[in-house]
């Protein structure tokens, strides 16, 4: 770990002109310190913006939620208001990692994870995301957790994030500042990068601009799951996930929310595949061909392979418990 | 006063039966637990040594070429950095198990990636991780070296072949047979605590405090390593947090932390981080395995074949020892073995818990239910018509074997009976199945030694250098001891784990218990003949119970006895005749009920019993606690553990405890365990083998069978992750 | 694409035949990365931060490198050696503390994040003679071997079962709007980040049950 100056942030104000002049964010610093101790990243400056107010979970105007940047997995996972109305989110987040991690991580922290790769994190190996230029170590190395899709030449990371899976489903909006005052709004989709031919620029978050809260739009009807999928019962990153929310009328869906995880550089939607489903009674047939819509695109690098059966037979069992629950 | 032990005959007086304390087996608390949950056990690298400055090691980037720090100088002036050392002293790996002597050193050519070169020194920990990282390490001249086992060189182990009559021809007359090969992963101890040293030196004496299993070979193995004379070097490791096989012999880190401390004259302190654990300790090798199994109409067997292929590092003897346990544990009369050594430049290879058994007992299992499923019998049926009476090759008996018990006391235990048909059972989207396998692994008594002190206040000192790296030396000595002297546990202290102390076998291959705890009887038989010489008495007419002692229709307090004075004893065991006039195994049964989630192929261990049989159990608490880690690492086996090696270098891809899965506790149901009572006149006076790795040796088939019986998938490519399990729904 | 800096390691992908010489260049640590160059590592110097904060009900007062993890403050300047460092990295549960009541791995968080903070350590929950329930159960129920991840064990369960009687649902729950209970199942998944290689675990979920039955 890089010496580094520290500073105890008072406002947003001092924060958003500190990071603007070249520091970086420093909240539960639980992905942050694991990349600082290996020098994979080695910022010059920290500021601690844990004394921010941006603690809090409340409800908006529309029926929504504004959960501050600094709510913590664990406070967000056991609020009342999630577990009844957008389970999906807290059922992803207590997929996610383990309690101690989860009594640290931030929302606007988990929303900027870096990928696991085991390349990226390794600094004897090439990697265009550490190091642009370098090369791709993954690619023709051992890359079973990583990307089938939305994967480019240079990099087939994936984001690890459940929450951000789950908030994705649910249409969630990233509310940020800059250095100058100003804020924005941006859809979760939107906040990230595809890794094309810079795959060190992860978001469109500009030097300064720092996340304070996450808001969800008012609850849908419909019945929600989060489905992770991984190599042990517990304590482990998705191989594929799924936050889905599906609605039914009359026989037919009518709403199919759905959003993946572990198999993309970001939380994957695909709205073709939730209009193939929408208005469509369900049938196996039916979710064979989302699945076919959704891995159109989707390319394995050897021992990734599996995950596009893996992800079709997830997505599957996923719409079937879902639809399944809602006839009866 | 030394009391010598050698065992030449089977110890067929069981004093152990005679004694009135009531002690041994008893399923006591281990008595360091106290200073275990609170933190006050003091780990290697946890003792506050004035003066001590920190050393992070630094890696070859490469497997091939001359080792340059390229910017040495730079990094020596970085703050509160004291020094950049490369040495040729340093080791290039670590010692494999008992070696006794330095192992390969000169890491200044690489060998694999991984492999530690230099170590940086600073004031604080913060500095050293830093200047360390900041290293610029190259590799000059080097070539692209084999790091495949399919296309590496391989050595065949010629003292590892076995032909006994004709099994080609066996299998070609067989009514079933099977012929396939098995895969497995290398895997890794990964004990909770990383490998650490504390050296410092008074003078020409060096003491280190280090985490090591087997101190009286590690001494010799450091004063080696340094060229010192081994009465220069005192090692302490009282706490030991988990071993596994990779502390068994001394480790880079001990001597760059020995190296250092003399360099500066201060007391140096190394600790491997976690990726270094992983890649530069010791790795379980992978292995290629081909059974074949040939057997008439009702599934008994008429041949045996083990064929292998296993790796290691140029340089190192050391061969995963798969065969062994198939020598004895089923019949067939027509024979044959092999085992290969590819050399390949990934991490060295070496003693990974229950080596051989681990993997080897584990695809024989999986083996012998292919045949149970095309004879059409009961898998546990198969086993007991191919238990042979014999040691089917040498014709030795055996010392002791209650397998066919644990078969079936397993299996009523379990509920074997109401095993599902294939893939009959399902539960939702869970598919259910019920798997089993045998236990076997071979049992030894090394050279030990331990002093037993009888104090005049009527306490007894067990002192030895042994250690306890969770196997429960602490308790067992002291239970040992009390037993034989006739006093409460409480009243016998055990101090272990420094070599000033009398040196024992140490602990690993499942032998600490039996051989340390033979040199503890062996001292206290002394003590008591001496205690009868005092009360004009023989020996077997002494009755010791709770600091008293009987004999004559008298009893005295053991104070009076003594006088004042104390009685001090050497026990000193050494194997003998025993040893190879029979054949010395331990054995047990594995049940598992598995359920496999149909559309993800996740498989989750919902029940696992075993039933071992393992000579006198010394704690029944102890003892099972260590049947339930060498369970768990059978699940591990089974489901999840596999070192990723980079198919182009062969470093190791997932050099850290978030992607090398070792099991957590969700993985991990209530096992229970059953302690068949056993007596074993061959193995030690005690009547005891070891247990330590029993637990592991064939528990992974148990769970990879249950897939199989849940869904009609053989993995016969470990570990089954759900991606060879979709693959076959 | 930008300029190419540090080795071209796999770069251009397969493998070259066994024996063959490596390329130049191949095989060698980063020379930048981040705008870090040599310089700046041999010029770099820290500051120390001062922090305050309550361990185990004594105040104390740090004054350390900003770089210093709450697990090394507790260890190498406190004396504290009960958390352990098993990985440093939060993969491995050993070092948990619990910080204002709650847990958490104190490898992933500075010690200068924690000014004002109290920090509970295993020195904190009990001492020998003095054994809190948990400790208690776990010695009983030979809920470790080794040892070494038992402090961790122990921190993670005090505040686990606080967890569990603030109502707050766990992966395995199945209605997130009831209550919590404190199934096998349950005690298993909430304790799953704390790993343990000697594989104590169901004697771990033993201790825990046994303790919260004596304190319920």
């Amino acid at each position: 770990m890089r010496p580094f100056e520290y500073t105890r942030a008072q406002s947003t104000e001092t924060a958003t002109r500190d990071a603007a002049g070249g520091a970086m964010f420093i909240a539960g610093g639980t992905n942050l310190l694991d990349l600082m101790k290996l020098e994979v990243m080695a910022p010059a400056e920290l500021v601690d913006i844990n004394r921010l107010e941006l603690d809090r979970i409340e409800e908006t105007e529309d029926g929504g939620l504004r959960i501050g940047a600094l709510v913590t997995n664990s406070d967000l996972a056991n609020d009342t208001r999630v577990r009844r109305d957008w389970p999906v989110l807290s059922r992803a987040l207590l997929a996610g990692a383990s309690g101690q991690l989860r009594n640290k991580a931030t929302t606007g922290g988990n929303l900027l994870q870096r990928t696991r790769c085991l390349y990226f994190y390794d600094r004897a190996m090439a990697c265009n995301k550490r190091e642009p230029g370098s090369g791709c170590s993954a690619r023709e190395g051992f890359n079973r957790i990583l990307a089938i899709l939305g994967t480019s030449e240079h990099c087939i990371a994936t984001h690890p994030s459940d929450m951000a899976v789950a908030m994705r489903a649910l249409d969630a909006v990233v509310e940020t500042v800059k250095d100058d005052g100003s804020t924005r709004r941006l859809n979760l989709d939107d906040l990230y990068l595809l890794p094309g031919d810079r795959p060190d620029r992860e978001t469109v978050l500009e030097p300064g601009e720092l996340i304070t809260a996450v808001v969800l739009p008012a609850p849908v009807a419909g019945r929600q799951t989060y489905r992770k999928v991984r190599d042990r019962a517990s304590y482990a990153f998705a191989l594929v996930s799924v936050a889905g929310v599906v609605a039914m009328e009359d026989g037919r869906i009518t709403r199919a929310d759905l959003a993946f995880g572990g198999v993309a550089p970001k939380p994957w939607r695909d709205p073709q595949v939730e209009a193939l489903l929408v208005g469509q009674t369900p049938s196996e047939a039916l979710f064979e061909k989302a699945a076919d819509q959704l891995l159109a695109e989707a390319e394995g690098f050897g021992a990734n392979d599996f995950k596009l059966p893996l992800t079709r037979r997830t997505l599957v069992s996923v719409l079937t418990e879902l639809t399944q629950e809602a006839r009866t | 006063m030394t009391e010598h032990f050698k065992m030449d005959a089977p110890a067929t007086d069981r004093r152990l039966d005679d004694m009135a304390q009531g002690l041994v087996g008893a399923p006591l608390d281990r008595p360091e637990g106290p200073l275990k949950v609170t933190g006050t056990a003091t780990y290697a690298n946890e003792w506050q040594v004035e003066g001590m400055v920190h050393g992070v090691m630094v890696r070859a980037p490469g497997n091939s070429g001359r080792v340059v720090l390229s910017n040495r100088n730079d990094v020596a002036k970085m703050p509160g950095v004291l020094s950049v050392i490369q040495d040729d002293r340093l080791l290039r790996n670590p010692a494999q198990g008992t070696a006794n002597k330095a192992p390969i050193q000169g890491p200044q050519q690489a060998a694999y990636l991984g492999q530690l070169v230099a170590v940086v020194v600073a004031e604080t920990f913060e500095q050293a991780r830093h200047a360390a990282q900041s290293l610029m390490v190259r590799l000059e001249d080097g070539e692209v070296r084999p790091v495949d086992p399919a296309t590496a060189a391989v050595e065949p182990q010629d003292d590892q072949t076995l032909d006994q009559g004709d099994l080609d021809a066996a299998m070609k007359d067989a009514t079933h047979s099977v012929d396939e090969v098995y895969t497995t992963p290398s895997h890794s101890s990964s004990p909770m605590e990383p490998h650490a040293s504390i050296a410092s030196w008074e003078g020409d004496d060096l003491t280190l405090r280090g985490s090591y299993q087997m101190l009286k070979y590690n001494r010799n193995e450091l004063a080696d390593s340094l060229g010192i004379h081994p009465d220069r070097v005192r090692i302490l490791s009282p706490y030991v947090g988990g071993g596994f096989g990779s502390k068994l012999g001394l480790a880079p880190e001990a001597v760059a932390a020995a190296i250092a401390a003399q360099e500066l004259g201060r007391p140096v302190s190394v600790a491997l981080q976690r990726p270094q654990v992983y890649e530069a300790t010791m790795r379980r090798s992978e292995t290629r395995q081909r059974i074949r199994l040939a057997a008439d109409a009702d599934g008994r067997l008429s041949g045996f074949g083990h064929d292998a292929r296993v790796s290691n590092l140029p340089g190192e003897v050391f061969a995963e020892p798969v065969l062994q346990a198939s020598h004895f544990l089923y019949a067939g009369k027509n024979r044959q073995m092999s085992l290969d050594l590819a050399r390949l430049h990934r991490l060295c290879a070496g003693s990974v818990r229950a080596p051989g058994e681990a993997v080897g007992v584990t695809v024989v299992e999986n083996a012998m239910d292919e045949l149970a499923q095309k004879v059409g019998i009961d898998p546990v049926e198969l086993r007991l018509r191919n238990i042979p009476e014999t040691d089917p090759e040498s014709g030795k008996e055996f010392s002791s074997r209650r397998f066919r018990e644990a078969l079936e006391s397993g299996a009523r235990a379990f509920g074997w009976a109401d095993r599902p048909g294939l893939k009959e059972r399902r539960e939702g989207e869970w598919l259910v199945g019920y798997g089993m396998a045998s236990a076997a692994r071979i049992n030894a008594l090394m050279e030990s030694q331990a002093r037993v002190t009888l104090q005049p206040d009527g306490r007894a000192r067990v002192e030895t250098d042994m250690t306890d790296i969770g196997t429960g030396t602490y308790a067992i000595l002291g239970q040992i001891a009390g037993e034989m002297l006739g006093l409460p546990r409480d009243r016998v202290d055990v101090v272990l784990g420094d070599t000033t102390l009398p040196p024992a076998a140490g602990s690993g291959g499942s032998w600490g218990a039996s051989s340390s705890g033979t040199s503890v009887y062996v001292a206290c038989q002394a003590i008591r003949r001496q205690l009868a010489d005092r009360l004009d008495v023989d020996e077997k007419d002494l009755l010791l119970k709770d600091g008293r002692v009987t004999f004559d229709n008298q009893t005295k307090a053991l104070g009076d006895v003594l006088q004042g004075d104390e009685i001090a004893k050497l026990g000193h065991v050494e194997p003998g005749d025993t040893s190879t006039a029979v054949r010395q195994a331990t054995f047990g049964a594995y049940f598992a009920e598995v359920a496999v989630h149909a559309a993800s192929g996740e498989t989750r261990v919902r029940r696992m019993h075993g039933s071992f049989a393992a000579g006198r159990i010394l704690n029944a608490k102890t003892a099972r606690s260590q049947c339930l880690g060498g369970m768990t690492f059978g699940i591990g086996i089974a489901l999840t553990e596999e070192i990723a090696f980079d198919p182009r270098d062969g470093h190791v891809a997932n050099h850290n405890l978030a992607e090398y899965h070792i099991p957590v506790n969700a993985d991990v149901p209530q096992l229970t365990v059953e302690l068949l009572e056993e007596r074993d006149d061959w193995a030690s006076p005690l009547q005891a083998k070891g247990i330590g790795e029993l637990g592991i040796c064939g528990a992974a088939a148990a769970i990879t069978n249950a897939i199989y019986n849940a869904t009609g998938v053989r993995v016969r490519d470990y570990p089954a992750t759900l991606d060879k399990v979709i693959a076959g729904l | 694409m930008p300029i190419i800096v540090g080795p071209n390691r796999f770069r251009s992908g397969g493998m070259l035949p066994q024996g063959s010489p490596l390329p130049a260049a191949t095989y060698g640590t980063l020379h930048a990365y981040h705008g870090l160059l040599l310089q700046d590592r041999i010029n770099s110097e820290t500051f120390p931060v001062q922090t305050h904060l309550t361990i185990n009900g004594t105040q104390q007062r740090l004054e350390l490198d900003p770089r210093t993890t709450l697990l090394d403050a507790l260890r190498h300047h406190l004396g504290l050696t009960g958390s352990k460092k098993g990985c440093d990295h939060g993969q491995c549960g050993a070092c948990t503390v619990m910080v204002n009541g709650r847990r958490i791995n104190s490898c992933l968080t500075l010690a200068c994040m924690h000014d004002g903070d109290e920090v509970t350590t295993i020195e904190g929950i009990g001492q020998p003679g003095n054994l809190s329930d948990l400790q208690e159960a776990f010695v009983s129920e030979d809920g470790f071997q080794c040892g070494y991840c038992t402090p961790g064990q122990i921190c993670s369960a005090t505040a686990m079962l606080d967890e569990v009687r603030s109502g707050w649902p766990s992966h395995v729950t199945d209605d997130l709007t009831g209550d919590a209970a404190l199934t096998t199942e349950e005690i298993s998944e909430r304790m799953s980040g704390n790993l343990c290689r000697c594989a104590a675990y169901p004697n771990i979920v033993e201790a825990i049950r046994k303790a919260a039955e004596k304190t319920a």
